[in-house]
């Protein structure tokens, strides 16, 4: 169980300062997520023919600059991480699958976060409050960023177990509520290919998504496909290149709020977390209906 | 040539097929409809009698009985309430309704609990005037139909328990049955009179432990922060239960296991859902001790609590208190064998009758019935109530004295061993004898 | 729509951006035992939870801004006024009095209520009146699925839609939609609209100071009552 947040940007104004404002919707979910928190910010592309991956590692000590050497050995360019607490981000010149491919086969001791042209996620245990301090997220431009407060419901709370969980490239996945049908549909997808590393049952939804669009559905398919096929209680909120998604499941027990204004659209589990936006007392808001996918897109807006 | 049951010399019975599995299999097919009854699961799963208390020896030294001290007492609702329960024993009644039980059957409750310095709880219809003037220590729960809920008696109630669900049903809703639904219990609970009572198995306003703790919140603010807020769950996933009813803002949780009893519910619910007691007690300890939090949120243990030894054996694995309900209701008088003639006329035997969703009652204490409940005596029952806690309570502290403890409390997990391998298991005791307990040793 | 007018003079003002809840919601409280302020304007909930809740006293109260879940919880005989939204569980197990949103209403407005008068101008999201003991409900707009999912008494009037599964075991509450209904729940069914039945609605309609709307345009929905005792034909609505 936990609070989602997700904010898309209409202006250059509220690019500027999207970290700054993720922030203050994350710490608004504080109380219903106090196990850990993460964010997936899409921001700066990497150009053409590179790409981006977010890597962490469990050794705070960690040899980033050592690594950039190795990407830089095996790829080209000059790879310089960017190094946020346990994380780091580089811009390596391949495509994202053979950078992570890499990745797997020399340092397995890494996990990979997020890979794409402008996806970063970061996720971590501790309070939200901590966790935005520590990723200096104040910092952070972009386009657009989910983010996501966790309490833990039947798997431990660990880092890998944080949402959000990235289910491709440049997509990742956010989720309030619990599924009851994840252990065997694991198992199914397992079978088909796609690895997980939790028992955690978003993993099991974020590996669904995957795995459709592998098969190439749409998103909007892919997400109907959800209401068939997964069985509990859930809100989604997807994030996409272009900008996110949100789903609730044809009961709708769990809670979401979407809002509007000339410069950002918002999502939350509650209206707290969209009231510290600009403009939100003035903001168009509604609650989306179940079963029915809302989508943003940057081409549209 | 005839056998002690007079059968025809060497017959066997199926085990799987046996006279209660053949007449169940015959009334579905002849009623169309899931057998109701009231009672906990009746099978046989692993219990506190499976366990057995180290007892003092020459390493460890007992303690006099009644000169030397063995104390009782327990506080419930340290963590967050202004005004925490004080109770003379660790001993509680468990939550029942006034429509399940009859009024002078909750008002006996309330005399016994309350002679004896415990608390009783309301069920799934309301406060009833009689149960607040009678108990001096009241639980008002919070349940899914919220029939009677008013926020008068939940300043008036002594601490509010909000009940995700009982050992008996986890899962499952309130069930009335039309003929308990009597002028009285339909205008408490806003019903038609005679109708049977459909049930929601989810809170109306809440789903989840986010959304729990914004709940619990609300309730402290009309409360003023006064009274403590306890979380009652059937067992099932009682270690990530335990956990997220601490994160949602629980002062006291109660764990109910699969041997809870019920007024009514389908026994297929009563006998394949939810885990006994036995495990329950030390998941839910061992979650609480991970939180740091154990005895700084209580505990509250019920599902077939019986005797004094299963209480000081809950206590022992760590529970704060237990409750008792179907205990407490064969204590005034439920299945004596003296009206075992008048069970037999509807269908049963003493011993045996578990119809409480009947409302026939001949004992007037599942009954809603006038003529019925005016046979039972709630004085007597009350008296009845205090000394079967008396006698719960003096044996649960020999038991300790024997481990040398001066407070129940004190009784550990290291005072226990396991008759059976399942036991060890459940309860993490090493089997008599031995140093194992099965599943500890080099797993997670 | 009348709009309900707003004292100048004498209104308590408190802040929640600089008060803490909790000191709100006390002096609130205290209104039952002793005098206070009669009328008071809360300013900047900013989606706080259980404002106003556990009232009890002859009082108004306007909220400026969006509140967050279960406002005027077990509300009594207070008037609450939301010029904003309401999150979950609005006037949740309201005893008697009013509460009313000039916004929208997120799921389980009104759940459980037991008397009063809960109003919202816009719309109301799913499980509206839910397992309702004798509250009044209207609704201007439109409200979403599973609304009056198990009510038990009293009236709900839904001047746009319902959603699906409207009454979905339904006992003796009486259910009035002005627009489509998505679906009917299990028991549920469409009951005859007579004089009594319009009458019924303008009277709420009135009370909710709903002006445009004609209670001649309603359908009345209720129980079927075959749920009430277990037969066996009806197995498959369990």
């Amino acid at each position: 169980m936990c609070g989602i947040v997700g904010l898309f940007a209409k202006s250059a104004e509220i690019e500027e300062a999207l970290g700054r404002h993720l922030g203050a919707m994350l710490e608004q979910m504080s109380d219903r997520g106090p196990d850990s928190a993460g964010v997936a910010i899409y921001r700066d592309p990497a150009p053409s023919g590179s790409s981006k991956l977010t890597l962490f590692s469990a050794d705070p000590l960690h040899d980033w600059d050592g690594l950039g050497a190795e990407l830089r050995q095996a790829f080209g360019g000059s790879p310089e991480p960017e190094v946020r607490s346990s994380h780091a981000v580089f811009v390596v010149e391949a495509e994202a699958e053979d950078a992570e491919a890499w990745v797997r086969t020399t340092h397995p001791e890494l996990r990979i976060m997020s890979a794409g042209q402008t996806i970063e996620i970061y996720k971590e245990t501790g309070r939200p409050e901590e966790f935005v301090r520590r990723f200096a997220l104040e910092d952070f431009q972009g386009t657009h960023a989910l983010g996501h407060t966790r309490m833990a419901t039947e798997s431990r709370v660990t880092t890998e177990g944080s949402h959000p969980f990235s289910t491709g490239l440049d997509l990742c996945l956010v989720h309030n509520g619990s599924l009851s049908n994840h252990n065997r549909l694991r198992e199914k997808l397992r079978r088909e290919g796609i690895d997980f590393q939790t028992e955690n049952d978003t993993e099991v939804a974020a590996g669904y998504l995957a795995w459709r669009l592998r098969e190439g559905a749409s998103l909007e398919e892919a997400l109907q496909g959800c209401l068939d096929d997964l069985d509990g209680f859930y809100t989604f909120l997807v994030g996409t290149v272009e900008g996110f998604a949100v789903l609730r499941d044809p009961i709708a027990c769990k809670p979401a709020v979407l809002a509007e204004t000339d410069d950002w659209v918002a999502m939350g589990s509650e209206w707290r977390a969209i009231s510290v936006l600009p403009g939100a007392s003035e903001a168009r808001s509604w609650e989306p209906a179940p079963g029915v996918v809302y989508a943003w897109e940057r081409q549209r807006v | 040539m005839a056998d002690g049951n007079g059968n025809p010399w060497g017959l066997r019975e199926s085990y799987l097929y046996d006279r209660p599995v053949i007449a169940e299999i015959q009334r579905a097919a002849q009623e169309g409809i899931y057998d109701i009854r009231g009672f906990g699961a009746k099978r046989r799963v692993p219990h506190f009698d499976d366990l057995l208390l180290l007892g003092a020896s020459i390493s460890r030294y007992p303690l006099e009985g009644y000169r030397e001290r063995c104390d009782t007492n327990v506080t419930l609702g340290t963590r967050f309430a202004k005004s925490p329960l004080h109770l003379r024993i660790p001993i509680t009644i468990a939550g029942m309704s006034f429509g399940a039980l009859s009024a002078p059957a909750k008002e006996a409750l309330g005399r016994g609990a309350t002679e004896m310095g415990t608390s009783t709880t309301t069920g799934d219809g309301g406060m009833t005037a009689e149960e607040r003037e009678h108990s001096k220590i009241l639980v008002y729960q919070l349940l899914p139909s919220r029939y009677g809920m008013n926020p008068d008696d939940l300043r008036r109630a002594d601490a509010i328990e909000v009940v995700v669900g009982q050992g008996a049903k986890p899962g499952g809703g309130g069930m009335l049955l039309g003929h308990k639904i009597s002028d009285r219990v339909a205008e408490m609970r806003n019903l038609p009179k005679g109708i049977d009572q459909r049930s929601a198995s989810r809170h109306p306003d809440w789903t989840g432990p986010d959304d729990l703790e914004i709940k619990i919140g609300e309730l402290r603010e009309i409360t003023d922060w006064e009274k403590p807020i306890f979380v009652k769950v059937g067992a099932t996933r009682t270690y990530y239960d335990v956990q997220l009813a601490v994160k949602a803002g629980a002062d006291v949780i109660v764990v109910d296991g699969m041997q809870g009893g019920t007024a009514a519910t389908q026994d297929v619910f009563i006998e394949h859902v939810g885990i006994p007691t036995l495990p329950a007690v030390r998941i839910a300890a061992d979650a609480l001790q991970e939180l740091d939090l154990h005895r700084k949120v209580q505990l509250i243990v019920s599902g077939g609590i019986r005797t004094g030894a299963d209480v000081a054996k809950a206590i022992a694995l760590g529970a704060d208190a237990v409750s008792i309900g179907t205990a407490a209701l064969i204590a005034m008088g439920d299945n004596d064998p003296h009206r075992d003639a008048e069970y037999r006329q509807i269908g049963s035997a003493a011993g045996y009758y578990d119809d409480w969703q009947a409302g026939l009652d001949p004992a007037g204490i599942s009954t809603q019935d006038d003529e019925l409940a005016a046979r039972f005596d709630p004085i007597l029952g009350g008296r009845r109530i205090a000394n079967y806690l008396r006698v719960l309570t003096l044996e649960a502290q020999t038991l300790a004295r024997a481990c040398g403890k001066s407070h129940v409390h004190n009784l550990e997990p290291e005072d226990l061993v396991a008759l059976t391998v399942e036991a060890a298991a459940m309860a993490r005791v090493p089997l008599a004898g031995t140093d194992w307990v099965p599943g500890a040793n080099g797993s997670d | 729509m009348a709009t309900e007018a707003r004292e100048a003079t004498d209104v308590e003002v408190v802040d929640l951006a600089t008060t803490p809840l909790r000191e709100l919601n006390q002096r609130l409280h205290d209104l039952t035992r002793g005098d206070g302020p009669r009328h008071w304007r809360i300013v900047n909930p900013n989606g706080a939870h259980a404002v106003a809740a556990g009232v009890d006293a002859e009082v108004e109260i306007d909220v400026d801004g969006h509140v967050g879940y279960y406002c005027a919880g077990m509300n009594k005989l207070a008037t609450v006024r939301v010029h904003g939204n309401a999150s979950t569980g609005l006037a949740e197990n309201i005893m008697s009095g009013r509460v009313v949103v000039h916004g929208n209403a997120s799921q389980s407005a009104g759940a459980t209520g037991r008397g009063g008068l809960v109003v919202v101008y816009g719309d109301a999201a799913a499980r509206c009146g839910i397992s309702m003991k004798g509250v009044d409900i209207v609704v201007r707009g439109s409200v979403g699925h599973l609304s009056a999912f198990m009510a038990q008494t009293g009236r709900l009037v839904i001047c746009g839609d319902a959603g699906d599964a409207l009454g979905d075991s339904v006992y003796e509450a009486r259910l009035y939609v002005r627009g489509e209904v998505g679906g009917l729940g299990a028991d549920c069914v469409q009951k005859e609209l007579r004089d009594e039945h319009v009458n019924e609605v303008r009277e709420l309609l009135g009370r909710a100071g709903v002006e445009d709307v004609n209670p001649q345009d309603f359908r009345r929905y209720g129980s079927a009552r075959k749920l009430y005792n277990f037969s066996i034909d009806n197995a498959s609505s369990y």
